[in-house]
């Protein structure tokens, strides 16, 4: 069985591209030309350049000691936090960016939740001098505030938007709106391995990167190319399908995505998709979003603005549904405690969605002889309000 | 039966008046006495909007009437509730617009059932693309008598185009310009290349044009390239406000249909 995507951009039952007709332009030059440019001889030198002597990869593969101790069993961390702008996100626009100069365009548009994305975006507009425009959900404009600070330093402009909740999915709402009212110079960067194809399957190129990576380094290490399991957090899904991606058709690597959770599962404030949800279409592709039963979006919450996203990229809901991946959830309190944990025992302060990927240590028999990898695949930098909020430093 | 939409089109050749109103606002009762009234002011063909919580095609005023119309309790069990003895009312064509989600929760064969059920002629669904159409929903629609509506835009290629004319019965939707809905606008230069480029083409299907038509002089002009044209936010914008109903709708009508 294949999880890749098919020729038609499916992933399974989940995936395809359901636009509305002003989109089908920019969506059909994307479809048509994608992978004749990501694989061509000058994109590649270009891409593999940047992310070497730009983004500073490869990202180390680091054997947590401490952590290791703690639970038992052998426990690396894969350092995303330690790229440029201090995420995974970074892979993803340097690519995009890339294919965008390639088709000819001059404006860049993106959408951002924790700003993460918002500022990787807006990092590499300046590093080609294209112009860039972010749209974020006014309730994140405020709960991280720093990264829009940085976005409108490196000369992006960030426009709150202020439909529905505010956060992640008003913001690719009004993105979607800006690329159909600008349909001729606009390149639209999605963040996540989320809307028409053929992102969720270019976004998932770009961040394959990180597996791609996590193999020789672990061969280097220990010996051995596969981990007993690789665990990444999920919101849209870009870090886990990155992390995911080399280990796909390896059977015996267990994959495990962990949601938000929020207030918990039995809440309505939650950000828990796969969990809670059922297969529906959002943001132009079918996947499994969080919706009532006459089909109205449901508002997400999470502590983490990067997970508060009702929707899952296709890619997920197909590993979900064939049982290749397995999705837990953690709480945003299981979450500060994990993010707390590291940060003594490792000296390490992740990002809040990251601390998600790491509270499933609790929720795992870990075996002594085992290895699991977690991508830690931001810095907490961001968070640092909430987090001295909460514990009070 | 025939279907509304072609017996429309067969007699009115020009000037046809499309009104799109958002079911469920101002208040959830609101949609019967909205189609009675835009009939009683002479509207060709009425667009019942089914409000959705992400409406990515739409502007600010159609995102608030649908916001307030979901807050409301609409749904669209609710409105073909609302609709069940709507043709005892009139027989002009109706056409129920909406996003592809609550459709599929609905279940498509269903929802295309209780279309033919209440006497709906046709179906515009934005996000329902042309690839997905023909695989998946084409076979429903036809077997319950339902056009299933297509939008060109300015981007549209010539060859697409030809597609969607040849797949598309009633009327084609052509979108004036690059924009979601209620964006304001008078006919360009560039638009009206678009519209004239369209007119050579000689299309089977009459066409009618939307987004951006908000008075008497963008209707007028629309007109001049096209069976007729679409209002939709500016009708929406104009049931704001406290008058009673009849006056909201009558006032409108008449400032659009009104030559200045």
């Amino acid at each position: 069985m294949s999880y890749q995507v098919n020729e038609k951009g499916y992933y399974g039952e989940f995936g395809g591209a359901y636009i509305p007709e002003m989109m089908v332009p920019n969506i059909e030059e994307l479809q048509h030309n994608y992978l004749e440019i990501i694989n061509s001889y000058d994109f590649r030198q270009e891409f593999v350049d940047l992310l070497k002597n730009y983004v500073g990869r490869p990202s180390p593969l680091y054997f947590a000691k401490r952590l290791s101790e703690k639970y038992q069993s052998k426990i690396y961390l894969k350092r995303e936090d330690l790229n440029h702008t201090g995420s995974h996100k970074i892979n993803n626009t340097i690519g995009q960016i890339l294919v965008a100069q390639k088709l000819g365009k001059h404006r860049i548009i993106a959408e951002t939740g924790a700003g993460q994305h918002g500022l990787a975006t807006a990092t590499v507009c300046a590093l080609m001098g294209l112009e860039c425009i972010v749209y974020m959900g006014a309730v994140d404009v405020e709960r991280q505030a720093p990264n829009v600070k940085k976005m409108r330093m490196l000369g992006a402009e960030v426009i709150p938007a202020v439909s529905g909740n505010q956060t992640l999915k008003d913001a690719t709402n009004e993105a979607m709106r800006d690329w159909i009212n600008n349909p001729v110079d606009t390149h639209y960067i999605i963040g996540s391995v989320v809307g028409p194809h053929p992102y969720p399957d270019m976004v998932a190129r770009f961040q394959s990167v990180i597996s791609e990576e996590i193999r020789w380094q672990l061969e280097e290490q220990t010996g051995r190319e596969n981990p007993t399991r690789v665990i990444a957090c999920v919101g849209g899904g870009s870090n886990a399908a990155g992390a995911f991606y080399h280990f796909l058709d390896q059977e015996n690597v267990e994959l495990i995505g962990v949601e938000a959770a929020g207030k918990g599962i039995e809440t309505h404030e939650t950000a828990a998709t796969l969990t809670l949800g059922t297969p529906g279409v959002l943001h132009s592709s079918r996947s499994i979003l969080m919706q009532t039963k006459d089909g109205q979006i449901t508002e997400p919450y999470s502590i983490s603005a990067g997970l508060d996203y009702p929707g899952i990229g296709p890619l997920h809901a197909n590993l979900f549904t064939s049982k290749r991946a397995k999705y837990l959830w953690a709480t945003d309190a299981e979450v500060l405690d994990a993010a707390l944990e590291l940060t003594r025992l490792e000296g390490i302060i992740p990002a809040l969605e990251s601390a998600h990927a790491l509270a499933a240590l609790k929720k795992l028999q870990l075996k002594p002889e085992e290895v699991s990898v977690i991508n830690l695949s931001g810095r907490g930098d961001k968070d640092m309000e909430t987090y001295l909020n909460h514990f009070g430093y | 039966m025939k279907n509304r939409i072609n017996k429309l089109f067969q007699e009115k050749k020009e000037r046809v008046l499309s009104v799109y109103f958002t079911a469920g606002y101002p208040d959830l009762e609101d949609t019967v006495p909205i189609i009675k009234e835009l009939v009683k002011n002479g509207v060709d063909l009425i667009e019942i909007g089914m409000p959705f919580s992400d409406p990515v095609a739409d502007g600010p005023v159609i995102q608030h009437s649908s916001l307030i119309a979901l807050q409301n309790g609409m749904s669209i069990r609710k409105l073909f509730d609302q609709l069940k003895d709507i043709r005892q009312v009139t027989d002009i064509p109706l056409i129920l617009m909406g996003y592809i989600n609550p459709v599929l929760q609905y279940g498509v064969e269903a929802f295309c059932e209780k279309c033919r059920e209440v006497g709906i002629d046709g179906l515009i669904i934005p996000d329902l693309p042309l690839s997905v159409y023909e695989e998946d929903f084409r076979s429903v629609f036809e077997n319950n008598n339902l056009h299933n509506i297509f939008l060109i835009t300015p981007q549209t290629s010539e060859d697409r185009m030809r597609t969607i004319d040849g797949i598309s019965e009633g009327f084609i939707y052509m979108v004036s310009s690059n924009a979601t809905t209620g964006a304001k606008s008078s006919v360009t230069d560039f638009q009206k290349d678009y519209f004239e480029r369209v007119n050579l083409m000689k299309l089977k299907n009459p066409r009618m044009i939307g987004f951006g038509i908000s008075n008497s002089e963008t209707f007028r002009n629309a007109c001049q390239y096209a069976s007729g044209a679409i209002l939709g936010s500016a009708f929406v914008k104009a049931l704001e406000g406290t008058d009673l109903l009849e006056q909201k709708v009558s006032r409108f009508i008449n400032s659009i249909v009104t030559e200045s």
